[in-house]
């Protein structure tokens, strides 16, 4: 089983976002993928800086991919889509079907997450149209993966979300400019100030959501440790970690150590749990409640 | 431009069908749909009786087929694509790609339009659609403006329909995991968002409180009008403040967008509801083919009457409506 390492959701300032790579580029994680995929305001890094994060991966012997945006809406979104798409260097993950068209008929592309794809027709489809990887959508079942899986094409690999909070919707509007009374065109970047997400509690206080930008995310941390059997036997390839704010590289060792078989599973979930900024949860796995822990 | 209208019921079909639809879309009696509601939809025959009293009167009926299969239920998916064909219907609505290609390969004449539920926000997505299935007509998703509207339609050869009123997804559509997220029942997958079997009202001593499967979405004091508890509907804690996280539960009505919509070339405006009474498809179907019919007329000069706007408004979530984002007061 192989390590990826999500894109990076949140906005972080620009030398945090340099040095966390900096510490990926020595960390457990075989893949990383890179790039803004929630919101095309954000600009601490511009399309070059990413480019040079994704160089030193590369050097460090990383096999670096480069994430598309999950919704696109103006010119300049799809600009931003095609800048990406047009790299000839690095593969490339399609977050929406502009995407998919623009890299349709080229070899090795990445179907992401934000894609819908819930079925092998589907998967055949696009294996036919030149991805080389699938990542399940967030709320795919052992059930939705292993039958999209069963009649793949050969070369097709697999990769599950397996750790982090999830990205569950996407809007035109901005929830975090909404909290501060502010218009989405004049946010003043507020989500530079959560690394993780702003809370959003129940009003009995119970942690629910968090809020992301035009992004809505789990409060809860979605943790498939103790599920590598049942991943594998799905046909899964890669598990995909995502990026947080504290504790990603140590996240990444756990990771590592239950692939790898060094580390149990129950201790590898105990870690994880502590390391986590909310409860954890694979209910999605387990065709229940997102939020429920089987 | 053509009025697409909803129904969830024969009765429902036919008052859209008197009140003037061009178009009457409806789904099957099971998770096929994104209306995937007990006691509502059509089994064959009322399909059948449906599709023969629309014809009858110069009407078409498109069958949304636009949930998401997964490999162990796809041929129940292909059955119901394969049965509209069977019974007549005029199109589909389809999200699914994979779907789309059995369809366009086992029927090469059936038109086909693209969900909503398919995601598609950009015209690359929907030339994508258009150059592997020969897709006619897209439904765009609620989270675009007036200009992005236009900005697709100027680029590509799908025709554009585009929702005039009803309920209002915050989210993008075909994007969102909350209901599934809080309920264990998604749109994409089982058709549903907050299924009323999940939902419960507990009167309390701090006041009305609405549940979808235990989770406390909102609560209500005296005096307090009580919505629908659909996860972006409700009112959460962020920051020590209680508020409306995502949009407070309002209606989307776009009828003084209409010469708008008619000068950036929109083919077809969408009413949402298939889940609402007979009376209310009625209702609402008499206004819009009223404005529409004002349109054609007056032009530049068409104005919102105050009676339709009354009359839209009984029916609007919380008696408010919003123009969404094609306005973007927000932006």
């Amino acid at each position: 089983m192989k390590l990826a390492l999500g894109p990076l959701l949140y906005y972080w300032p620009r030398a945090r976002v340099v040095g966390f790579y900096g510490e990926i580029a020595r960390s457990a994680a075989d893949i990383v993928y890179l790039g803004e995929v929630v919101c095309s305001r954000r600009h601490e890094l511009a399309p070059e800086d990413w480019l040079a994060i994704a160089e030193r991966l590369a050097a460090a012997g990383k096999e670096v991919v480069l994430s598309t945006l999950a919704l696109t809406e103006s010119e300049g979104d799809l600009k931003l889509v095609r800048r990406v798409a047009a790299n000839c260097e690095f593969r490339v993950e399609a977050n929406d079907w502009g995407a998919v068209r623009l890299l349709a008929g080229r070899e090795g592309w990445v179907i992401g997450p934000h894609l819908n794809v819930y079925n092998p027709r589907t998967l055949a489809l696009l294996g036919e149209l030149g991805a080389r990887r699938w990542v399940a959508p967030f709320e795919a079942s052992r059930e939705l993966v292993a039958g999209a899986l069963a009649e793949r094409l050969p070369g097709l690999e697999s990769e599950v979300f397996a750790h982090g909070r999830v990205p569950l919707a996407h809007s035109a509007r901005c929830f975090t400019a909404r909290r501060f009374n502010l218009q989405k065109e004049g946010c003043e970047y507020r989500c530079l100030e959560f690394p993780d997400g702003m809370p959003l509690a129940t009003r009995e206080g119970e942690p629910f959501l968090a809020l992301n930008g035009v992004q809505t995310q789990s409060a809860a941390t979605y943790c498939l440790a103790g599920e590598l059997p049942a991943l594998a036997a799905a046909g899964v390839d890669i598990v995909r970690v995502s990026p947080q704010a504290h504790g990603t590289l140590r996240v990444l060792e756990s990771w590592r150590g239950m692939c790898d078989g060094t580390l149990e599973a129950r201790a590898g979930r105990e870690a994880l749990g502590a390391l986590s900024p909310g409860a954890l949860a694979n209910g999605f796995w387990h065709g229940r409640a997102g939020h429920l822990l089987a | 431009m053509e009025l697409v209208c909803p129904a969830g019921s024969l009765p429902a079909l036919k008052a859209a069908v008197d009140e003037g639809a061009d178009w009457v879309y409806c789904g099957l009696r099971d998770d096929t749909n994104a209306r995937n509601f007990p006691g509502l939809n059509f089994d064959e025959q009322a399909l059948a009786e449906g599709l023969a009293y629309a014809h009858r009167r110069g009407r078409k009926v498109v069958l949304a087929v636009n949930t998401y299969p997964i490999a162990a239920n796809w041929s129940r998916w292909t059955a119901a694509v394969d049965r509209a064909v069977a019974l007549g219907a005029d199109a589909v609505i389809i999200a699914d790609a994979g779907l789309m290609r059995y369809a366009r390969e086992a029927h090469p004449d059936l038109e086909l339009h693209l969900s909503v539920q398919g995601s598609a926000t950009s015209y690359e997505a929907l030339e994508f659609f258009r150059e592997h299935f020969g897709v006619r007509r897209a439904v765009l998703p609620r989270v675009l403006s007036a200009a992005q509207v236009e900005l697709v339609a100027r680029n590509t050869a799908v025709e554009i329909e585009v929702f005039g009123f009803g309920g209002l997804c915050v989210m993008a559509e075909g994007r969102c995991s909350l209901s599934g997220w809080a309920c264990g029942e998604s749109p994409n997958m089982r058709g549903a968002c907050s299924p009323a079997h999940a939902v419960r009202w507990q009167e309390t001593r701090v006041g009305l409180q609405a549940r979808l499967a235990g989770i406390l979405i909102d609560q209500y004091g005296a005096g307090e009008r009580a919505a629908y508890p659909t996860v972006c509907k409700g009112r959460y804690e962020a920051l020590g403040e209680v508020y409306h996280a995502f949009e407070e539960p309002v209606s989307l009505n776009t009828l003084e967008l209409l010469p708008r919509f008619a000068e950036i070339g929109v083919r077809a405006v969408k009413i949402e509801g298939r889940q609402r009474s007979p009376a209310y498809v009625a209702q609402v179907t008499r206004v819009w083919r009223a404005a529409l019919d004002a349109l054609a007329a007056e032009g530049e000069r068409f104005a919102v009457r105050p009676q339709w706007a009354a009359a839209l408004a009984r029916h609007a979530e919380g008696s408010q409506c919003t123009l969404g984002a094609f306005s973007r007061p927000w932006k």
